[in-house]
């Protein structure tokens, strides 16, 4: 059974949430990392793009598998996790650790609508 | 029912229709509608033995001239050295499918690796793929993957030394893909560089596709070029002949992120325009954005060096209406046919190609520009295809050459008339077709 | 016997050579002509090596390759058919062979002639008005049938029409082809046995519909039953119907798209019209449209005149152009030669013996594989793995271990719609013989699933390499000899 952290909230589209100021780190659940199996590849926006909730903000590959990553909530991208160009294996070993982009959040509100961490769970069970 | 090609004896049937519990084998058909079945005489003639087939298709090819080719705009007429069609006939290599089974298509994926690597030496870029329909379908490619690469801009330089067949394919791919194509002014038969300057500053450019020798035959000066395109944000693209590259600088060294263009120049034959096949070689960098097959060098489960098709996320199969391109195939057999040939000549081989092919240009030119009945289009350096103005009717002409067995130049329009020579025409041949013009 | 195992460039000895030119005697130095900036100053480093080393590497290479004539290939959706060796020969005439592509009409009228006549001979079969052979493969043609599509709506002033319905179940080039083509792509569901929903549909037809893109039969070997029916609500609502013509096959000689209602399709000429696939490619894939879309074919055209001359034209109506010239005309040539060498006759049986031999494959081994849908199918069905998954065997390893016994793998984890797709597609041209052998390898891979299941788990074991490490290669991709060279420093 795949892990679900409670300090984060979870997107339908398997993304996490961490909300720290008006700062959200995102990244992907470890539901999504075990269905991918072994990432080759993260494609990652640039610092300074603008995103709505709802936009593509890059891809997870594996050797036979590609899934878009959708961004959860609005705002600027102010950083991405360089470190995962060279390692993309570190989403596998710990998906929760190592986060993919941070988000300056235009509107917290978004945050409240995306499911907790019970809600996630039981949508997992379900898929 | 027997054919050669069908092994079905009366008694197989049965046997069959026995295992599978239907008594015909109109009964396999019976959930059809009945009003589609095709009740119908097809427009077709009674089936051929291999004797009347030969007779019909040598009946066929005694109505077509082959001529000694003057011409060239995309397809030249460069010798095909024995080696390949023998070694492409093993059956090995064109009876297989594609190499998605690595363990039973180690040959194919090998060729396809010497290819890509034999490919990226001559454009200097670091990566390039499988190998696409061809060098105008390769470029329109290559536009969507600048804009693909640049995200929100969605607008293509094309220059108008861009030879015109690749420009219509890429004009055509881009109306219906929503992408905005731009074409570069030329002057006095090269790119206007001014006006590139300039049009590459608008906000919305992608990238600059540029021809490399262009349309006229001319090799283009693309000093500053790079560092022009780089500095608005946008990629440049070169549309290259494989063969010249073996002595022209190549996309690599002219600051190019990506080259592209047609593979016929490797020695294919002329085939009345296929196939021939597309190349795309990119910077690491544009790597996850090139479409279509790559392979790549991996090891097995012993440790022995071996080779998989790789980056498949990228392609349809996976990423279905998100991928960027909907290519499903390569040119495979034509790489390997490529492979052969580059293998062959070497560095040397493909360089002495330019220059026999390069000295009966500039000599047929000189003897052209002689008769008076030519002038040169432009004082511009060119290797094996070069451009004339003349008052003659170019069409005529042409008609009265190929009574005489010869393919003359391409008529351009506007008085311009395209000549091509490659290594296999002789000096005879050449002063045969100068002789013909001037009595003419 | 060795293993070889070596790449080209490491035969390579400097000053070694394959080749020779004739001396040049035009008394020019056209080189010395080009300003020393726009020539190469890093040479390339291809392989220097001589004609023989070239002859045995390759020969070599290609020992290790499987082909049809090496084998059988229950391929689904490929129609790995046998290639007729006479069809080769003739692509090569010099007579074709030597032709420039933009030589006078006049000197290349045999040529025309044939790609004439081959237009005409598949209008003939698929029952559509004319086609264009331009395309230069199965994705080519749906990209270029689709833009006859958008090309036909727009020329209406309907320049709404942007959304095209592709099933669930589709080949991955549909979605993507409609993507390339600018067009938005609506799934219609399919029903568990794979067929069309037709009452999913029925909602989806609005005026923003350009068409449908299908295949018939489906991906899954079923006839679409309904067909009819869904031409007529496709065709009401104002959108075409794109028939996909990679599962022609077992139409042929009963069955024609023109006649179901279909407005466009493009044909295979490596599957149903027997041209080599050449380890993938060149292809051709002709597109045939319906009498009303004619006009917006791409160019070039090549046309018969009253005299009986034929000559390359071009439309001021057509979409454009898709090819630098006329397609792949050697690959042209080939298919022209199946379908005289077949006739008018023979080419009736094509269709009913690929079905029998699917229909003979499936009802043998249903038992031991899990049969999701029941029935008569036609040149291909689907299996969901193995009856018995209690030992853990799954569908790619029952397809790894097929190449242990010289079989190639079926299609597999396609269609999506069940998790242990094994897609199964026997050709016309394989013996009762060759199907009762790979019957009774099948049969023992599954008795061998069931009693020792790590074997099967660890196969293949008699091919060249075995397990490539497909995740490293996909990491750290190495693309050439220089990379190569480079990591092993």
């Amino acid at each position: 059974m795949a892990k679900v952290m409670d300090d984060r909230r979870y997107a339908e589209s398997h993304e996490w949430v961490k909300i720290d100021g008006d700062i959200a780190t995102i990244g992907i659940s470890d539901y999504a990392q075990h269905a991918l199996g072994d990432i080759v590849y993260v494609d990652m926006p640039e610092v300074g793009d603008e995103m709505t909730a709802g936009d593509v903000f890059g891809a997870v590959e594996s050797v036979k598998a590609a899934s878009d990553l959708i961004c959860p909530v609005s705002g600027e991208v102010v950083a991405v996790n360089d470190e995962l160009e060279d390692a993309p294996e570190k989403v596998n070993a710990d998906a929760f650790e190592n986060w993919i982009i941070k988000v300056k959040v235009s509107d917290p509100a978004e945050v409240d609508a995306l499911l907790d961490a019970a809600a996630y769970t039981e949508l997992c069970e379900n898929e | 029912m027997s054919n050669r090609y069908i092994p079905h004896t009366p008694e197989d049937i049965s046997r069959m229709l026995e295992r599978i519990g239907v008594d015909s084998v109109d009964a396999l058909y019976a959930d059809v509608p009945q009003e589609v079945i095709f009740k119908g005489e097809y427009a077709l003639p009674e089936g051929l033995s291999e004797i009347e087939l030969r007779r019909w298709f040598a009946d066929l090819a005694s109505k077509n001239r082959p001529l000694t080719v003057f011409g060239g705009q995309g397809a030249y007429d460069h010798y095909a050295p024995s080696v390949i069609p023998h070694l492409l006939a093993r059956s090995e290599f064109y009876t297989a499918y594609t190499p998605y089974q690595p363990e039973i298509s180690q040959g194919t994926l090998q060729y396809i690796f010497e290819y890509q690597s034999m490919i990226s030496e001559l454009t200097g870029l670091e990566a390039t793929n499988a190998s696409m329909y061809d060098g105008a379908t390769a470029t329109a490619e290559v536009a969507f993957m600048m804009v693909a690469s640049a995200r929100k801009r969605n607008c293509v330089l094309v220059s108008e030394t861009l030879s015109p067949r690749v420009a219509d394919v890429v004009r055509t791919y881009m109306k219906f893909h929503g992408v905005e194509l731009r074409m570069v002014p030329e002057r006095d038969g090269v790119t206007d560089l001014e006006a590139l300057a300039e049009m590459v500053k608008a906000g919305d450019v992608a990238g600059v596709i540029l021809p490399q020798p262009n349309r006229y035959g001319v090799i283009e000066d693309f000093t500053g070029v790079a560092e022009m395109v780089h500095a608005q944000k946008a990629l440049l693209a070169l549309n290259c002949d494989p063969s010249a590259l073996a002595v022209l600088r190549s996309p690599a060294e002219w600051g190019a992120d990506i080259a592209c263009g047609d593979g016929q120049t490797l020695g294919m034959p002329l085939q009345f325009g296929g196939p021939y096949l597309g190349y795309i070689s990119c910077s690491k960098t544009q790597l996850r954005k090139m479409p279509g097959r790559v392979v790549g060098a991996t090891t097995d489960a012993k440790g022995n060096r071996c080779y998989v098709l790789t980056l498949q996320a990228r392609e349809q199969h996976i990423r279905r209406e998100k991928a960027t391109s909907n290519i499903c195939s390569n040119q495979s057999l034509m790489a390997l046919y490529a492979t052969i040939y580059m293998a062959l000549m070497g560095t040397e081989g493909l360089r002495e190609v330019n220059r026999l092919s390069a000295d009966g240009a500039h000599y047929l030119c000189r003897r052209l520009v002689e008769t008076g009945k030519f002038r040169p289009a432009f004082d511009r350096p060119f290797l094996k295809e070069f451009t004339l103005r003349t008052d003659l009717d170019i069409e005529a002409l042409n008609k009265r050459l190929a009574d005489k067995g010869i393919m003359g130049g391409v008529s351009l329009g506007d008085g311009l008339v395209t000549f091509a020579v490659t290594e296999k025409r002789t000096k005879e041949e050449i002063d045969r077709l100068v002789n013909l013009i001037a009595e003419d | 016997m060795k293993k070889y195992d070596k790449l080209i460039f490491e035969l390579s000895r400097p000053g070694r050579t394959g080749y020779q030119l004739p001396a040049d005697n035009y008394g020019v130095d056209a080189l010395s002509e080009i300003p020393a900036d726009l020539l190469r100053k890093n040479a390339p480093e291809l392989p220097e090596v001589n004609e023989m080393d070239v002859v045995r590497h390759y020969t070599n290479l290609s020992n290790k390759n499987f082909g049809v004539d090496t084998g059988f290939y229950p391929l689904g959706s490929c129609t790995m058919k046998y290639n007729p060796k006479i069809n080769e020969e003739i692509a090569a005439m010099p007579e074709f062979a030597s032709l420039h592509p933009l030589q006078p009409a006049e000197t290349a009228q045999g040529a025309l002639e044939l790609y004439y006549n081959l237009q005409q001979a598949l209008a003939s079969i698929s029952g559509l008005a004319e086609f264009t052979l331009n395309p230069y493969a199965g994705a080519h043609g749906e990209l270029t049938g689709l833009m006859v599509m958008r090309q036909y709506h727009i020329s209406r002033g309907d320049t709404k029409r942007t959304k095209v319905i592709v099933p669930d179940t589709a080949h991955g080039t549909n979605p993507a082809s409609a993507m390339v083509a600018g067009l938005e792509v609506v799934e219609v569901k399919s029903k568990p046995n794979g067929s069309i929903d037709v009452e999913d549909l029925r909602p989806l037809l609005d005026d923003s519909v350009a068409g449908i893109m299908m295949t018939n039969p489906n991906t899954v070997g079923m006839f679409e039953t309904e067909i009819l029916e869904i031409a007529d609500l496709v065709h009401k609502a104002g959108g075409l119907l794109y028939y996909d013509g990679a599962n022609l096959n077992p139409l042929l000689g009963k069955v024609r798209p023109g006649d179901m209602g279909f407005d466009i399709m493009h044909i295979n000429l490596h599957k149903t019209f027997s041209t080599p696939h050449g380890g993938g490619g060149p292809g051709a894939g002709p597109v045939g449209v319906a009498a009303h879309l004619v006009d917006l074919l791409p160019n070039p055209r090549v046309r018969k005149g009253d005299d009986g001359r034929f000559h390359v034209d071009t439309d001021d109506r057509s979409l454009g152009n898709v090819s630098t010239f006329f397609g792949n005309f050697g690959v042209l040539m080939k298919a022209y030669a199946y379908i005289l060498s077949l006739g008018r006759d023979n080419i009736r049986n094509v269709g009913p013996m690929a079905t029998l031999n699917a229909n003979y494959i499936k009802e043998s081994l249903k038992d031991l594989y899990k049969l999701p849908i029941e029935g008569v199918c036609k040149h291909e069905f689907v299996f969901d793995g193995l009856a018995d998954k209690s030992t853990g065997v799954t569908t790619l390893n029952v397809a790894k271990r097929l190449l242990d016994f010289g079989f190639h793998a079926p299609t597999i984890y396609f269609p999506l719609l069940f998790h242990e797709s094994m897609m199964i597609e026997p050709t016309e041209t394989e013996s009762l013989e060759t199907l009762d052998e790979f019957i009774d390898v099948m049969r023992r891979v599954a008795r061998e699933a069931a009693e020792d299941p790590d074997m099967v788990k660890a196969a293949p074991v008699t091919t060249e390499i075995s397990h490539p490490d497909e995740t490293g290669a996909a990491k750290n991709p190495v693309l050439s000899y220089r990379q190569l060279k480079a990591n092993a420093k």
